[in-house]
């Protein structure tokens, strides 16, 4: 595949979304809503549910899939209330122990009005400087685009997975070819030399670990949870400075 | 003024914001005389630098280069660089990208688009960096990321407050997940700073945008902006593409973001300096005499 097919299929229609996630992979998922300060936004659901008995608090972006839920979901484009609700969500797993389980999947944070208005790039600022010194251990899975900024939003992480035709990139390969090239249509170079697609994020260590897709059938979603668990079970043995310190460090060495 | 001061009518300033190309338009060349954007009085250069290129009929803010914005708010107007060896490279292969830097450093003088150093203002002791917006409109790329976050550390490492002037008109989308990355990366800088009790002043000047105003721009203690800067995280070219609609005017200024509650002050240019130095002064950061001597330089560079 080049890089653009996988381009499309990372945005491909009957994808599993992050609430499909969510089902497979964790029992008792209690959705918990808002953000205290404004509201309670769509894209970006968040609660507490149990992987293999241990209580985690999931984030997910939700680009729903249905055009009714689409609409309802914003298209997974979070709004800055979407982002405080995931911090206040993080900083209550903090709180008790619990580890953090994020799903990436956003073509972005929101471009509108009332998104600007209400700080979005405060909000999506504060969350990444707060998940870069959270005492419990977090881990961020790109399940479909991971959009920019607005996905680094809830994926400042011990570790970030991405399944094998998700992507991950600055700015979409459209966006870049236009202003570039002022030229949609070289999108697909875009895409290529982007290096966006799972392996070139692997090799840039942008990802630490890529995630076969077997067609999302059951023994894919079998297997990610057990991954997800004995990965929770090494990081919480660490202490809280230790876990932070190697968090900083993942990023930090990014050159 | 015995010439003919129309030759040096000013192109109209033309933020590009992503699109870094366009980008150098609105800066003032060094010509006799300079209309200004907003009240079209024709200015002489010389009174305009004076003046911390402001104009003084109408208080419009020309842009200012990363550099000139150092000694501007540095005694003396000296300050010792920091970083300057960190320089970008195509790590992606990225096409036409080396002759973009290539481009960048010679219209800029700089080496990246960020420049830091180690200042005194006021007699107080402090690490600060400025962005460039000729160098590919103040995008933050590896090098740029890093020289910040180093900036930070090494302010953490000496007990030094930062005062920070953002500018950013988007993404270094030639580095492409590298560029996003250094979003994490200077955030765990300001944190790591921050937990040691020490005081971050960010400045936002125009334009702060993207990556760079969803990351550090935004986690200072206390969050300055100069007079009429746009201030968002999407561009107004993007909003405007989403929405299909004109955005109201004043819409992401400095202006808006005050009544919003998302700035501590605007402050004006020619004040800048007095304040920064009255901030602190109330966070209790110790003139740089009573503490040491200015002798230590030799540990920097
Ligand atoms: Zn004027």
């Amino acid at each position: 595949m080049t890089a653009y097919e996988i381009v499309m299929k990372s945005r491909e229609k009957g994808r599993p979304t992050a609430l499909k996630y969510i089902e497979k992979i964790t029992e008792n998922f209690f959705e918990l809503h808002g953000d205290r300060k404004f509201g309670d936004d769509k894209s970006i659901v968040g609660g507490i549910a149990e992987i293999n008995g241990r209580p985690v608090t999931v984030i997910g972006i939700e680009k729903g899939e249905t055009t009714n839920e689409k609409v309802y979901r914003n298209f997974g484009q979070p709004r800055p209330e979407g982002y405080r609700k995931a911090l206040r969500l993080m900083k209550q797993a903090e709180k008790f122990r619990r580890p953090v389980l994020c799903f990436v999947d956003t073509p972005g944070a929101y471009p509108g009005i009332d998104a600007e208005e209400r700080g979005q790039a405060e909000a999506i600022a504060v969350s990444i400087r707060d998940m870069m010194g959270l005492k419990t251990p977090i881990l961020a899975v790109v399940i479909g685009e991971g959009g920019s900024g607005g996905a680094l939003g809830i994926a400042v992480a011990d570790e970030v997975w991405i399944t094998e035709t998700a992507t991950y990139s600055v700015i979409s390969p459209e966006a870049c070819a236009s202003i570039l090239w002022k030229n949609k249509d070289k999108a697909k170079d875009a895409a290529q030399h982007l290096k966006l697609t799972a392996a070139d994020l692997k090799e840039l260590k942008a990802v630490d670990r890529v995630i076969a897709e077997e067609d999302f059938g059951d023994e894919f979603f079998e297997k990610l949870k057990n991954d997800i668990s004995s990965f929770f079970d090494g990081k919480s043995k660490l202490d809280a400075d230790e876990l932070t310190k190697q968090r900083y460090d993942r990023f930090r060495n990014i050159k | 003024m015995g010439f003919d001061l129309r030759k040096f009518f000013f192109r109209k300033p033309n933020i590009a914001l992503e699109g870094q190309e366009d980008g150098n338009s609105a800066f003032v060349p060094e010509q006799a005389a300079i209309k200004c954007d907003k009240c079209k009085t024709l200015i002489l250069s010389d009174d305009l630098t004076a003046n911390g290129k402001v104009c003084a009929k109408c208080g419009h803010h020309f842009k200012m280069g990363a550099r000139e914005r150092l000694k501007y708010i540095s005694d003396e107007g000296e300050f010792t660089e920091l970083f300057a060896d960190v320089v970008g490279e195509n790590r992606l292969g990225f096409p036409e990208y080396e002759d973009k830097l290539a481009k960048a450093r010679e219209s800029s003088g700089e080496s990246e688009a960020v420049v830091c150093g180690e200042i005194k203002i006021g007699g107080y002791k402090a690490v600060a960096f400025a962005m460039d917006a000729k160098f590919m409109m103040g995008s933050m790329g590896g090098a740029a990321g890093e020289r910040i976050t180093r900036a930070f550390e090494y302010a953490a490492e000496k007990g030094l407050p930062v005062i920070g002037f953002a500018l950013s008109g988007g993404a270094r989308m030639q580095e492409g997940i590298i560029s996003l990355m250094q979003m994490a990366k200077t955030s765990g800088a300001v944190l790591k700073h921050g937990e040691k009790g020490l005081l971050y002043v960010s400045v936002l000047t125009d334009p702060t945008t993207g990556g760079v105003s969803a990351s550090f721009a935004f986690e200072a203690d206390i969050i300055l902006a100069e007079p009429d800067a746009l201030i968002g995280f999407a561009g107004p070219r993007v909003i405007e593409q989403t929405i299909r609609q004109k955005l109201p005017a004043g819409f992401q200024r400095a202006e808006f973001l005050l009544q919003k509650g998302f700035l501590d002050a605007i402050v004006d240019r020619r004040r800048l300096k007095e304040t920064l130095v009255d901030i602190l002064k109330k966070h209790g950061v110790e003139k740089s005499e009573s503490a040491q001597p200015a002798t230590d330089t030799e540990e920097l560079a």
